[in-house]
């Protein structure tokens, strides 16, 4: 609640959250990134996740996925003012719904536990790729990748199964099919 | 092998390629190699300001009255961040400005080094866009770059920050080739299919009203004809945004006064009942929508700007037109005359009750106050100031306040570029060093800030820069003793517990001025203040105006923040209505 003798008028309605996965092409320069995150914290948007890395070597290009939610009108804003940053190419927003796009996050899971759990974590795992990247008598490392939801859903799993650290990369997107995002 | 220049001499070629004339700035250890090379170029003048908030003040009102962007030079460290409040000020009303700092040495940067501080980082959100020059062979690409960021599209303000041994460090200069109008970032892609679609809005509409805003004035001073040939084509009533005073006639009888907060009875009530809403260059900003819920709740809504981050943000509209002002206008003018030669007077016929309906809302006089010949009304120093230097071409400058909310109701501006006044960021301080970038740009042109004591006090250390460069500015104060926006809103929300908001120490403004080596005058009885006011514009040379004003008054009418338009806050004469009373009280 606001206090009562703003300087400002107060906020009524309150529209529905969307969840939206943002594609930012930048320039790979220095403090790139805190032009992209400053504007989300600046203008009191969310970040739920970010990924971040180099695609294109000869021209210099980084990629970044987030993953953010808000109402259709602070969607729009979010696209219209990554838009306006002088190092950002392009910006690809899509819906978490939206069937022609694949959103995939990877993550690292530690387990520290007897062997008959380890077993069936891998087991649990299954459905996920797995890769068994460490193992020990004692404990094991798997990679999975999967969508964000689902490893949210395999962390609560595994934790009475001795999962002890969870490493994630947060969402990166691609579209299906043939064609490519201009 | 092209000749080699040192980092310095390189800022100086770029800024000589882009035709600067004036650079604001104040000398300091990370820029000294820069401050050097000035000797050198004679056809840039450097103003010394006192402290690095009027500098970039001073390149506001430089920019904002020329047209051309402004330039700032400042130190490292705390002459950066001197600048902030400034930038802020820039970006908030999109205004040109290109602000290089110093900084220390590449090797030092890190270390917390002496005046050292992360400007980049300070400024990344108060500039459209910054860069760290960390090798002299970007310097010239990115100068040139600078100034491009900062006058295409949505005009703002940006850094380029140089570590001292890069202004040492040698390169050759690539010249900039310089392009064809612009529009690099400014998506001026507007499509005849939504010119065709605003001109049925216009040709069916019954209450249409226009909202122009400052968008009009950075599209340059020929937006301003087009935007005037526009309106009275259409026969549409007009209302302005406080930035965008000057861009239509204030004295032209379709212009129905400011709107928002502080503006006309008739110009919100307009925008309340309309049917038609046509903002041209203006952001729908919360001193105009009042409550966003109950905004124009009848209307079909229109939106003309450059940015397109603009269209949307607060208000959702039914036309977005994505483009250039003047373009959009033009193109617009031009369809309705090939297209409908009757336009003109049906439209006429059509909007002529909503006119009847204008008319009566302006007898209401909203802008009235109760004169008195014992004391100065401050509304009537205005008016005064007005009507004796109405047949010159006066640029005026504020601070931020009731003084400038009366400026704004009372002074009528007819042309584009004559009005700087900080709108978005309210920044006091704002006027003083604003006229004095003026008075550098129209050297022979009368420049009057119209003050409040408060105000002027924050960079009043800038009337030196004044005295310096001889520049003729008159510091009109309203002095009332009180910052009085915030007694204002102190007396009608909080019980009248003006908690300091009484200054009750101030200076001896006609001293202080003497003590600068300029004039001061003092005025505080009405009899007075015409013959005072004269003595004030023949006088050739900086004047500081103490005129003692009623320190009780209110600035009326106002819209208390929580409202929607059409419940206005009228003066003294209209006492009965709408006291703010319960739940509206805790929105304002």
């Amino acid at each position: 609640m606001p206090s009562p003798k703003s300087a400002y008028s107060i906020p009524t309605k309150k529209g529905k959250l969307d969840t939206h996965i943002f594609v930012v092409w930048v320039d790979n320069e220095s403090g790139v990134l805190a032009r992209v995150v400053g504007l989300f914290s600046g203008r009191g948007y969310n970040i739920e996740s970010l990924a971040v890395a180099e695609v294109d070597a000869t021209k210099n290009i980084s990629r970044i996925t987030i993953v953010t939610t808000g109402t259709p009108q602070v969607i729009d804003q979010i696209k219209l003012q990554l838009k306006k940053l002088v190092p950002v190419h392009k910006v690809a927003d899509f819906k978490r719904e939206d069937k022609n796009v694949i959103f995939k996050e990877m993550a690292l899971l530690k387990i520290v536990a007897q062997k008959k759990k380890i077993e069936k974590c891998i087991k649990e795992c299954k459905k996920f790729n797995p890769v068994i990247l460490d193992k020990t008598s004692k404990s094991v490392v798997i990679q999975i990748t999967a969508l964000r939801r689902e490893i949210d859903k395999m962390s609560k799993k595994l934790k009475p199964f001795g999962l002890t650290s969870t490493s994630r990369t947060g969402a990166i997107a691609m579209t299906r099919g043939a064609q490519t995002f201009k | 092998m092209s000749k080699l220049y040192t980092g310095a001499e390189i800022v100086f070629k770029c800024l000589e390629d882009q035709e600067v004339e004036y650079i604001f700035g104040y000398p300091g250890g990370a820029v000294l190699p820069i401050y050097d090379e000035l000797k050198n170029h004679s056809s840039i003048k450097h103003i010394l300001v006192r402290h690095e908030q009027g500098a970039g003040h001073a390149a506001e009102g430089y920019a904002r009255s020329s047209g051309k962007p402004g330039v700032v030079l400042v130190t490292s460290g705390p002459g950066a961040t001197n600048v902030v409040t400034a930038l802020t000020d820039a970006y908030m009303d999109s205004v040109p400005l290109v602000c290089i700092s110093g900084q220390v040495p590449t090797h030092l940067i890190g270390t917390d080094a002496f005046q050292e501080c992360d400007t980049t980082g300070i400024t990344r959100p108060c500039t459209k866009h910054n860069w760290l020059v960390k090798d002299v062979k970007d310097l010239s690409k990115v100068m040139h770059e600078a100034f491009k960021v900062a006058t295409t599209g949505r005009p703002g303000p940006v850094l380029i920050d140089i570590p001292k041994d890069i202004q040492f460090a040698k390169a050759s200069y690539t010249k900039f080739k310089k392009e064809k109008k612009l529009n690099g970032r400014a998506h001026n892609k507007f499509s005849q299919n939504e010119i065709d679609q605003l001109i049925d809005l216009i040709s069916k509409a019954k209450k249409p009203v226009v909202y122009t805003g400052g968008g009009v004035i950075n599209s340059g001073p020929q937006a301003s004809e087009t935007l005037k040939e526009f309106v009275r084509l259409i026969g549409f009533p007009i209302t302005s945004t406080l930035q965008g005073l000057g861009a239509f006639p204030g004295d032209d009888n379709q212009f129905i006064g400011m709107l928002g907060m502080h503006g006309t009875y008739e110009a919100n009530n307009a925008m309340h009942d309309c049917d038609l809403l046509i903002n041209i260059g203006a952001r729908f900003d919360d001193r105009i929508t009042g409550k966003i819920d109950e905004f124009s709740p009848k209307s079909k809504k229109v939106h003309i700007d450059i940015d397109p981050s603009s269209i949307n943000k607060i208000i959702k509209v039914d036309l977005a037109i994505v483009g250039d002002v003047n373009e959009v206008i033009k193109s617009a003018i031009k369809k309705i005359n090939k297209k409908q030669n009757g336009l003109k007077d049906s439209n006429k016929q059509r909007i002529s009750k909503w006119w009847e309906q204008i008319q009566k809302w302006r007898t209401k006089n909203s802008l009235g106050f109760i004169n008195s010949n014992k004391e100065i009304k401050p509304q009537h120093a205005v008016k005064r100031l007005y009507e004796l230097t109405k047949n010159q071409d006066t640029f005026i400058t504020t601070e931020v306040g009731q003084h400038q909310m009366w400026a704004a109701q009372h002074y009528k501006f007819n042309k584009p570029n004559r009005w700087m006044t900080s709108g978005g960021l309210g920044t006091m301080g704002y006027g003083l060093p604003a006229a004095v970038g003026v008075q550098i740009a129209h050297p022979d042109k009368l420049v009057i800030d119209i003050a409040g004591e408060a105000s002027v006090l924050m960079t009043m250390q800038e009337m030196s820069t004044a005295v310096q460069y001889n520049l003729p500015i008159k510091i009109f104060i309203l002095n009332n003793q009180y910052m009085g926006m915030v007694r204002q809103w102190q007396e009608l929300l909080h019980e009248k517990n003006y908690s300091e908001s009484y200054s009750e120490a101030l200076p001896d403004f006609v001293k202080l001025a003497e003590a600068y080596g300029c004039k001061g005058i003092k005025a505080d009885n009405p009899d007075e203040l015409d013959f005072k006011i004269k003595e004030m514009i023949d006088y050739n040379g900086p004047v500081i105006f103490d005129c003692h004003v009623d320190p009780n008054e209110n600035c009326f009418p106002m819209i208390p923040s929580g409202k929607p338009h059409n419940q206005m806050i009228l003066g003294p004469n209209d006492k009965e209505e709408n006291k703010i009373t319960g739940k509206g009280k805790s929105l304002v």
